[in-house]
C-alpha cells in the first residue's frame, strides 16, 4: 500500500518543490538588489499580459514540450536521454536539408516531410546512444552527453560548408516561401483585430499537443507502452516475462530522439524559417526541468512546458526592463532540476512521515 | 616543424591539460567512491568566478583560489546532500548543479561588477605568474635538453606543477593507504565496507569533499591563471572533457594523466591548426580536433579499444540494511 495518496504524490510534492525553487529565486532577486514581487508582475504582464506575449509562451512552450516528451518518455523506461539538445540540432539539419532541397507545393506537405524528416535524423542521432548502451554497456547518459557536443560540430561543419548560404553568417538560406508555416497572426486573423502579431508561435504548438495524447495513448494503452514501463521497474522482471532490453532500449530512444528532433519544426522552420548556428538554445536541457517537474506524465509535461514558457518569456522581459540577467532563468531552472529531481526525497519523506501519522491517528480513533 | 615549434605545442597541452587533469583527479575520487558527477564542469565554472571576483577585489590570488575551492565545495555539498543523504539521483543532481553554476555565475558577476557577466581584467599579484625553476635561464643553451627545461618543464604557474603532482599523491592515497582502500571499496560493495563497520556516508561525503577541493583548483586555474579573469561559461565544456578523460582512463590516476595530456594536445592542435596543416600537408578542420577527444570516448565506451567497466555500485545510492 502506498504512504501517500495519489494526489499528494502528483500535486503536492511538484507544488512544495517549485515553491521551494520560487522561493530561493526571490532570494536571488532580493540579493542582487531588485524587487521580487516587481520582478513577478513584469514576468506575467510580459508573458501572459498580451497576445504578442502569450504568442511568445506558447512558441517557447512548444519547443518545451517536444524536448520534455523526449526525456519523459526515456525516464518511463529509466533510461536518462541528456542528449536531447542534440537530437535537437540534428532534427534541425533534417528539416533544412528537406526544406531547402525539396520543392514543396503547399505548407501541409511541407509541414508532414519537415517532422518526418525532423524525426529520422533525431531518432538516428539517438540511435547509436541507444545502441551502444543496448549491446556494449556503455552508459546512455554519458554517450548521449558526448553526442551533444558531437552535434554542435556536425551542424557548425555543415553551416560553414555545404550548406552555407551567401554572406559572412554561418546560416542556411532562407527555406522557399511554401515551406513557410502558419503563425498564430495568420491563424488567428479577424479583419481589424489581429492577434499575436509579430509573435513565433505558430501551428506546431498544435503538432505539439498531438504529439502529447499520442504518448499518452502509446504509454499507457499499448502493448508497447506497458513493455517499456515494466522494463522502467524492473529490469529482470521485464526479462523474465519475455521483453527484450534490447528492443525497448532502442525502440525508447528512437521515439526519444525523434521528438526532440521535432522541435526543429517550430523553431526551424516555423521560427527562423532557415537553420542557424545554435538554434536549440537549451531547450534540450530545459526538456530535463519539464520531464521532471510534469511527473514523466505527457499532460504534466504540457503544464511544466507552459510554465517554462512563461518563464522564459517573462525572463526575456525582465532582461529588457531591469538590470536582472537573462541567465536567472537558468539559475530557475537549475533549481526547479534540483528540487523535483534530485531532492524529491528531501520532500518527500517528511511529507511521508506526516501522512503515516495522519493515518494512524486515524486508526487509533476508531479502535477506541 | 621545427624543434621550437614542437616545444611551444607541448607547452601549451601542459598548460592546457592541467585544469582537465584536475577535474578528471577529482572525478577519479568521487566516481571510485560510488558517486557519479557530472557536476565537474559546474563545479568548474563556480570556482573560476569566485576566485576571479576575489581576487579582483583584494588583489590577492591566493585569497581567490581559497575563495574558489570555497565555491566548489558548496556546490559538492549540494551534490552531496541530494545524492547521499537524501539518496537523490546522482545524474540529475549533477545536471542541476551544471546550470545553477551556469546561470548563478553570470548572475551574480553582473550584479557585483556590471561588466556584462564577467569580472574585471586581473593583473599583478592578482593572478598566479609564471615561475622560473631554477638554473632555466642559465642551461638555456644547452642542446636539446635546455630548451626542453626552459620551455617545457619551467615557467609554468605553480598550480600546473600541483595538477601535475596530484597524480601520484592520488594514486598513492587510492592505492597504499588504508582510507583508499575503503574508498575504493566503497565503489564496488558499499554494503561490506558496512559491515566491517566503517561509515559508507562518511567516506562518500569526503570522497565528494575532496573533488570539490580539486575542481576548485581547477576553476581558479581557468580563471586566475590561464586567462585573467572570468567571463561567462569560460569551463568550455573543460568538466566533459575531463569526465571523457576519466573514462578513457578506466578510473586509473596514471592513465588520467596521459589521457588528459592527449586531449591537452588536441586543444592545443586545434588553437595552432596552421601546424597542424603544415605537418600533415591538408587543412584539418578545427571544429573535428575539438569534438575528437568526446569520439574517442564513444570509441572507448563501446568497447572496441578495451572495456571500459565503471566502478560496480557507482549511481546507485546506499540504503543501510535494517
Amino acid at each position: 500500500m502506498d504512504v501517500m495518496p495519489k494526489w499528494a504524490d502528483v500535486i503536492l510534492i511538484p507544488l512544495i518543490s517549485i515553491l521551494l525553487a520560487a522561493i530561493l529565486s526571490a532570494l536571488v532577486i532580493l540579493a542582487i538588489g531588485e524587487n521580487p514581487w516587481a520582478a513577478l508582475k513584469l514576468m506575467v504582464n510580459g508573458a501572459l499580459g498580451s497576445t504578442y506575449g502569450w504568442g511568445y509562451t506558447l512558441y517557447y512552450a512548444t519547443n518545451f514540450i517536444f524536448t520534455g516528451l523526449a526525456v519523459a518518455i526515456a525516464f518511463h523506461a529509466r533510461l536518462f536521454n541528456i542528449g536531447g539538445e542534440g537530437q535537437a540540432l540534428i532534427g534541425g539539419l533534417g528539416v533544412a536539408i528537406i526544406c531547402l532541397f525539396i520543392p514543396w507545393p503547399h505548407w501541409t506537405l511541407a509541414l508532414l516531410g519537415a517532422a518526418i524528416g525532423a524525426a529520422v535524423f533525431g531518432a538516428a542521432w539517438a540511435a547509436i546512444p541507444a545502441f551502444l548502451q543496448a549491446k556494449r554497456g556503455s552508459h546512455i547518459v554519458i554517450t548521449t552527453i558526448m553526442f551533444n557536443f558531437i552535434a554542435a560540430a556536425v551542424l557548425n561543419y555543415f553551416l560553414i560548408g555545404a550548406l552555407k548560404a551567401p554572406g559572412m553568417e554561418p546560416a542556411t538560406s532562407k527555406f522557399p516561401e511554401a515551406t513557410h508555416l502558419p503563425s498564430f497572426q495568420d491563424m488567428f486573423n479577424f479583419g481589424e483585430t489581429t492577434f499575436f502579431r509579430g509573435a513565433p508561435a505558430n501551428i506546431t504548438f498544435f503538432v505539439a499537443l498531438a504529439a502529447c495524447v499520442a504518448l499518452w495513448a502509446l504509454i499507457w494503452k499499448t502493448r508497447l507502452g506497458y513493455e517499456l514501463r515494466s522494463f522502467g521497474h524492473s529490469e529482470s522482471a521485464a526479462k523474465y516475462a519475455g521483453i527484450s532490453p534490447t528492443k525497448i532500449i532502442m525502440v525508447t530512444m528512437l521515439i526519444s530522439g525523434g521528438l526532440a528532433g521535432m522541435m526543429a519544426i517550430n523553431n526551424v522552420q516555423g521560427e527562423a524559417e532557415r537553420l542557424v548556428l545554435n538554434a536549440v538554445e537549451g531547450a534540450g536541457f530545459i526538456g530535463i526541468a519539464v520531464a521532471l517537474m510534469g511527473r514523466s506524465h505527457p499532460f504534466g509535461v504540457l503544464l511544466a512546458a507552459l510554465l517554462f514558457g512563461f518563464l522564459y518569456q517573462g525572463g526575456a522581459e525582465l532582461a529588457l526592463w531591469t538590470s536582472i540577467p537573462r541567465e536567472l532563468i537558468i539559475v530557475i531552472q537549475a533549481l526547479v532540476i534540483l528540487f523535483t529531481g534530485a531532492l524529491d526525497n528531501m520532500v518527500r519523506m517528511p511529507l511521508e512521515r506526516l501522512f503515516l501519522a495522519m493515518r494512524r491517528a486515524k486508526n487509533d480513533g476508531r479502535t477506541i | 616543424m621545427d624543434f621550437a615549434t614542437l616545444l611551444q605545442m607541448l607547452d601549451a597541452t601542459l598548460r592546457l591539460a592541467t585544469p582537465l587533469l584536475l577535474a578528471c583527479l577529482a572525478g577519479l575520487f568521487s566516481e571510485r567512491a560510488g558517486i557519479f558527477d557530472i557536476g565537474l564542469e559546474g563545479k568548474m565554472l563556480a570556482a573560476a568566478f569566485l576566485s576571479a571576483a576575489i581576487a579582483a577585489v583584494t588583489g590577492n590570488v591566493w585569497l581567490g583560489l581559497l575563495a574558489g575551492i570555497g565555491a566548489s565545495m558548496i556546490l559538492s555539498a549540494i551534490h552531496g546532500l541530494a545524492s547521499i543523504t537524501f539518496r537523490g539521483n546522482q545524474l540529475i543532481s549533477g545536471v542541476a548543479i551544471n546550470f545553477l553554476a551556469a546561470g548563478l555565475t553570470v548572475v551574480i558577476a553582473q550584479s557585483w561588477f556590471a561588466q556584462g557577466g564577467r569580472t574585471p581584467q586581473l593583473t599583478g599579484g592578482a593572478r598566479f605568474n609564471p615561475i622560473e625553476l631554477p638554473f632555466a635561464e642559465a642551461l638555456q643553451n644547452v642542446p636539446i635538453l635546455g630548451p626542453i627545461y626552459y620551455e617545457l618543464i619551467s615557467g609554468h604557474t605553480i598550480l600546473v606543477y600541483v595538477a601535475l603532482l596530484t597524480v601520484p599523491l592520488t594514486w598513492w592515497i587510492l592505492f597504499r593507504t588504508r582510507f583508499g582502500l575503503r574508498l575504493r571499496a566503497v565503489g564496488e560493495n558499499p554494503a561490506a565496507v558496512d559491515t566491517a563497520g566503517v561509515s559508507v556516508i562518511w567516506l562518500r561525503f569526503a570522497a565528494v569533499g575532496i573533488c570539490g577541493i580539486l575542481c576548485g583548483i581547477a576553476g581558479a586555474y581557468l580563471a586566475t591563471a590561464l586567462q585573467a579573469g572570468f567571463v561567462k561559461d569560460m569551463s568550455a565544456g573543460r568538466g566533459y572533457i575531463a569526465l571523457a578523460a576519466l573514462i578513457f582512463a578506466k578510473w586509473r590516476p596514471w592513465y588520467a594523466l596521459y589521457a588528459c595530456l592527449l586531449f591537452g594536445f588536441l586543444q592545443a592542435m586545434s588553437l595552432r591548426s596552421d601546424v597542424v596543416e603544415g605537418v600533415v600537408g591538408f587543412q584539418v578542420n578545427g571544429q573535428f580536433l575539438d569534438v575528437l577527444p568526446y569520439i574517442l570516448t564513444v570509441v572507448i565506451l563501446a568497447g572496441f579499444v578495451g572495456k571500459a567497466i565503471p566502478p560496480r555500485a557507482g549511481g546507485a545510492p546506499y540504503v543501510k540494511e535494517r
